[in-house]
Parts: C-alpha cells; sequence; structure tokens
C-alpha cells in the first residue's frame, strides 16, 4: 500500500481515485481480518459514499482536502454517528452513536475516508488488546504475539498495510506501545491538542488522541487535520494547530538531546540496545547529549494507577442500563443498574472500578487520590526542570517487545508494568512520539520514545525524521 | 495504612459501584487490589504537605461560552438506542416501592 501522503496527492491530481484506493484497502481487510481480529466492524457503505463524494469533487475541479482519498481506520471508542461502536465492550454492543467525533468530522471534511472500527482493550483498559470483549487482536508482525495496547487494533490496521493511517487513543501509553510493538510510528499528542469530543471517556484528564502511520510525514499529514481548538471540548487548547509538515527536514543539529535514566532503566537488552543507537544517531545528526534523571517518573506507575481508575469509576458509572447498551432487566432500578454493570463489564474494568471508587471513598481518598494529584504536579515540575537543560528527551517505549498471549494476563501488575516509561507524559500532559528502531528478540520490532515540552511537536517529529533517516527511509 | 484489602473492604467497594461479585470474584479481585495498592503504598506514605493538587495540565480553568441557544441530539434518535422508552422519555423498571 502507498503511503497516506503519495495517495493524497495522487487523489488530488486525479491519477487515482478515492473508489480505487478504497478497494485496496478492502481488499486487504477481507484476506486478514479473520486471522488477525483487527476490525471490529467494516463500514463499505459509509466508505463508499465518503469515497464517491472525494471522486466527485476531485471530477468537479474542487480540491477533496490535504487526506483526499486515504483510507483511515478508527479506535471503536471513537463515536461515530450511526456506525457500530462498543469501545471494546459488552455493555455498549449494538449501540450507534447519535453523533460523530469532532476529529470524524475533521477527518471527512479533508477527504479521508473512514473504513471501520478497529479491536481495543475494554473500555482502553489494557496494554495487549487481551481485555476486548470481542476476543485479542494479532500481531502482524508475529500473530503468536500480542499487538500492544490498548489501541492494538488500530495499530495491527497500519502494520498490515489493511489502511495507512488510523486514529487510537492514549491514555497511559495506548498509541505509543502498540505502535513500538507493532514496527509503527504512533504519538500521544500535547493534552488539549486534539478534540475529545465523541471520544468515549476513559480517564478525562489523560485521554487523548492520536495517529498511527508507517511513516513520521504521515502522522504529521493526520495529527494536522485532527488538531486544534473544538469548541465542544472545553479542555481543548484555544491556540491554533502548529504546522508539522513544513518543520518536518528541521533536524536536530544544535538541539539538546536528553536520555533520561528512568525512562530505560529495567528495560530488556534489545530495547537498550535500540535506544542506544538511537541517541548514536541523534548525535551523528548534530545534536548534543546529555544524561538526565528524573527520580520522579518511578512514582508514574502509582500515582496513573490511582488517577486513572479514579477517573474511571466515575466516567463509567453512565453504564446502568437507562440510556444506551445493554439492559438486564431486574425487579427495580437499582437491581437493574447492578445486573446490567454485573453482567456487562470484563473483569479488568470492574477491577478498575472498584480500584477508583476505593481510591475516592471517604477516609481514603487523601491517602491515595489527593496524594496521587500532587505527585502529578511534581512530575509536571520535574520535567519543566529537565527541559531546561534539554530540548527532547530520549527513552525506550515499552520494557520488551511484543509478548506472547496470555503472558501477563495472571497478573495485573505485571500488565501495568507494560506502560511505566508511557505514562509520565501523559501525567504531564506532554507529546511524545515512538518511532520504530531497531529489532529484537525473535525479530521483533523495538520501537524508541522521544518526549518534548507541551506545545512542541514540530520539534519532536523533526527529530523523529532524523531517526527515520538514520533507519534508512527515505 | 492497612497493608491490604479485606474481603469486606472489596464487597463495600464493589456495593457502590454497582457490581455484584461471586464467592471466587471476591477472593480474587480482593488478592489483585491488595497487591495494587501496596504498590501505591510509595505514594501514600509521601510528605507532600503544601503541594498544589493538578487536574488539568495547563491549568485551564472554567471555560465558558455565551448562553446562546444551538442545535442539540435529534430526540428520537437517541431514544431509538436506548433500552426503553415510552412518550419521549427513557423507560425504567420502577424506583420507589409501592404505595402502603
Amino acid at each position: 500500500m502507498s503511503s497516506a501522503t503519495q495517495i493524497a496527492r495522487d487523489v488530488r491530481a486525479g491519477t487515482t481515485s478515492a473508489l480505487a484506493q478504497l478497494d485496496t484497502s478492502l481488499a486487504a481487510i477481507r484476506a486478514e481480518n479473520d486471522a488477525l481480529n483487527v476490525f471490529l466492524h467494516v463500514d463499505e457503505e459509509g466508505a463508499d459514499a465518503a469515497a464517491r463524494r472525494v471522486d466527485e469533487l476531485v471530477a468537479a475541479g474542487e480540491d477533496p482536502g490535504a487526506l483526499a482519498g486515504v483510507p483511515v481506520a478508527l479506535k471503536d471508542n471513537l463515536c461515530q454517528r450511526g456506525v457500530p461502536t462498543t469501545a471494546g465492550s459488552k455493555i455498549l454492543a449494538g449501540w450507534r452513536p447519535p453523533y460523530s467525533a469532532t476529529v470524524i468530522e475533521r477527518l471527512l471534511a479533508a477527504g479521508a475516508v473512514p473504513v471501520g472500527k478497529t479491536n481495543m482493550d475494554e473500555f482502553a483498559m489494557g496494554s495487549s488488546t487481551e481485555t476486548s470483549a470481542y476476543g485479542p487482536t494479532r500481531n502482524p508482525r508475529n500473530p503468536e504475539r500480542v499487538p500492544g495496547g490498548s489501541s492494538g487494533g488500530s495499530a495491527a490496521a497500519v502494520a498490515s498495510g489493511m489502511t495507512p493511517l488510523s486514529l487510537g487513543s492514549d491514555t497511559g501509553g495506548s498509541i505509543r506501545q502498540p505502535a513500538a510493538l507493532c514496527g509503527i510510528v504512533g504519538v500521544k499528542p500535547t493534552y488539549g491538542l486534539v478534540s475529545r469530543y465523541g471520544l468515549i471517556a476513559f480517564a478525562s484528564s489523560l485521554d487523548q488522541i492520536g495517529p498511527f502511520a508507517n511513516s513520521v510525514e504521515d502522522a504529521a499529514l493526520l495529527l494536522e487535520v485532527i488538531s486544534g481548538h473544538d469548541p465542544m471540548d472545553s479542555t481543548s487548547l484555544p491556540e491554533p494547530a502548529p504546522s508539522l509538515l513544513a518543520h518536518l527536514e528541521d533536524g536536530v543539529a544544535g538541539k539538546r538531546v536528553g536520555v533520561v535514566r528512568e525512562l530505560v532503566e529495567g528495560a530488556d537488552d534489545d530495547v537498550l540496545a535500540s535506544v542506544d543507537a538511537a541517541r548514536a544517531a541523534l548525535e551523528d545528526a548534530g545534536a548534543t547529549i546529555v544524561e538526565l534523571s528524573i527520580p520522579e517518573c518511578r512514582l508514574g506507575l502509582s500515582a496513573y494507577y490511582l488517577i486513572a481508575p479514579a477517573e474511571a469509576s466515575s466516567n463509567l458509572a453512565r453504564y446502568d442500563g437507562v440510556r444506551y447498551g445493554l439492559r438486564v432487566d431486574a425487579e427495580d432500578v437499582a437491581a437493574m443498574n447492578e445486573a446490567t454493570r454485573t453482567a456487562g463489564f470484563g473483569a479488568e474494568v470492574k477491577r478498575r472500578i472498584m480500584l477508583g471508587t476505593y481510591a475516592l471513598s471517604a477516609g481514603y481518598y487523601d491517602a491515595y487520590y489527593g496524594q496521587a494529584l500532587k505527585v502529578r504536579t511534581q512530575m509536571i515540575e520535574a520535567f519543566r526542570r529537565a527541559y531546561l537543560n534539554a530540548d527532547v528527551l530520549l527513552g525506550a517505549t515499552a520494557p520488551s517487545v511484543a509478548f506472547a498471549f496470555g503472558e501477563k494476563m495472571a497478573n495485573p501488575l505485571t500488565m501495568y508494568l507494560s506502560d511505566v516509561f508511557t505514562i509520565p507524559t501523559n501525567l504531564a500532559g506532554d507529546p511524545a512520539i515512538s518511532v520504530p528502531f531497531g529489532s529484537g528478540a525473535g525479530g521483533l520490532p523495538v520501537g524508541v520514545q522521544l518526549l518534548g515540552p507541551g506545545r512542541s511537536e514540530a520539534q519532536l517529529f523533526a527529530a523523529a525524521r532524523v531517526l527515520e533517516v538514520a533507519n534508512g527511509v527515505a | 495504612m492497612a497493608p491490604g484489602l479485606s474481603r469486606e473492604d472489596v464487597a463495600k467497594v464493589a456495593a457502590l459501584a454497582r457490581l455484584t461479585l461471586s464467592d471466587e470474584e471476591l477472593d480474587t479481585f480482593t488478592e489483585q487490589l491488595s497487591q495494587v495498592l501496596e504498590h501505591a503504598k510509595d505514594i501514600a506514605a509521601l510528605d507532600l504537605e503544601g503541594v498544589i493538587a493538578t487536574a488539568h495540565p495547563f491549568g485551564l480553568v472554567n471555560v465558558v461560552r455565551e448562553d446562546e441557544l444551538c442545535a442539540s441530539l435529534d430526540r428520537d434518535e437517541v431514544l431509538a438506542m436506548a433500552p426503553d422508552a415510552e412518550e419521549g422519555r427513557f423507560a425504567v423498571p420502577r424506583i420507589m416501592g409501592e404505595a402502603p
């Protein structure tokens, strides 16, 4: 499959059509979806209509937009009007949202063709897609391994060539970790850069929508389209979206790259080797390397597993069998609420709801949730200090290459540790990008992570592009 | 801080969260939630007197807009997705007991 950049260019020039590109994408989905379980729903009818609209605009001499005719896969926690949306949960089986997420409206306005909804850990709670109520997704690089998660379906859609682009959401690493495990580019933008309107909420102060792509350029193209202020999301940043493509070849000459001890410690040797190689590549491109320690990162996992479940327990209170989704009948409304939630939620979701309920309950609020919010302040200040000495930070994305199914399901804490290097950025609200760099055990891909201060996406993409070039990508 | 949760703690939390747990689930969740809280003890033990709590990373507060009429979701489309509806409203089983 061609790059998104190439497809949009050719569709705009009239040398290919949106319908032809959609056919290519649907053929790839038909060939592999049964084996990999990437899509929960393929919206052939809606995609066909969107592609026809693009082709009609081109025929009429009009410009359909920056993503003209590019097939895009959507994580199934993004609401799309009239299209089944489950968030990977039984409790939303059969639900068709009455409105579309802002990101989907922006995709359509830019000429993109949404092709369907991808598998994910239930309500984005997981790091492997194994908590999905609809079975796990398989990693296209090795079907015996997990694709990572929670946005594993969206990562697999791009890694398998089903679509050149996809959208995921990242609350504690749910875009970057699967990107690393599937060998593609994944971006967690600055909190508030992309509207969350229409994203099914998990932990609202941490959730952020972002792109998956096969290249840094394609990721920048997609992020430019979806970012920017939205009055429908009150946490959306007020300023206009940054220009990324114009700065893609800015390089890192004269920049200071900080290698963060806490963002590599405990990683497997193959991952460490990739981080070392990335460090050398950035240095070769003219960056100055500084070694840094941000000890607060060690508290990130604990703070995250109090804050995110606390917010989730509140957000998921809405699934009560009244307004949408599943209802299990019972004699009165309270019994109906409880029967519905007990039947509709899976074990990981129940675990996190209970953890959050406990952290917020009388007598424990100050000791757990209140303390975690203060640690978050310390994390933000620690990163701010680090950025006095570095322009960009470098670390690992995940501690290991893609792991086997079942390996981390028995003990929740071992699964949670998959996100130990990605969580600090979500707590800080800052952007980060995972770029494939080298390979590890079994020839599986390794991702390295670049981090920057809030709103520094342009610089981050330029640094990511340096790594991509060092990798031999034109 | 209690170094672990009791079965009774978990049963109470499940009731607050409107979840029914089997005896077996109660055992499993008690063990698993205790492990996570054990990990979180590093935070509970910190002296953070005077540190301000963060709810939004960039400090946006009280975002308001003009109180203008604008389109809302289509009522029929919304109710069509509800488990039960009647006369333009969501319908639920009885909330109150029978009249005495």
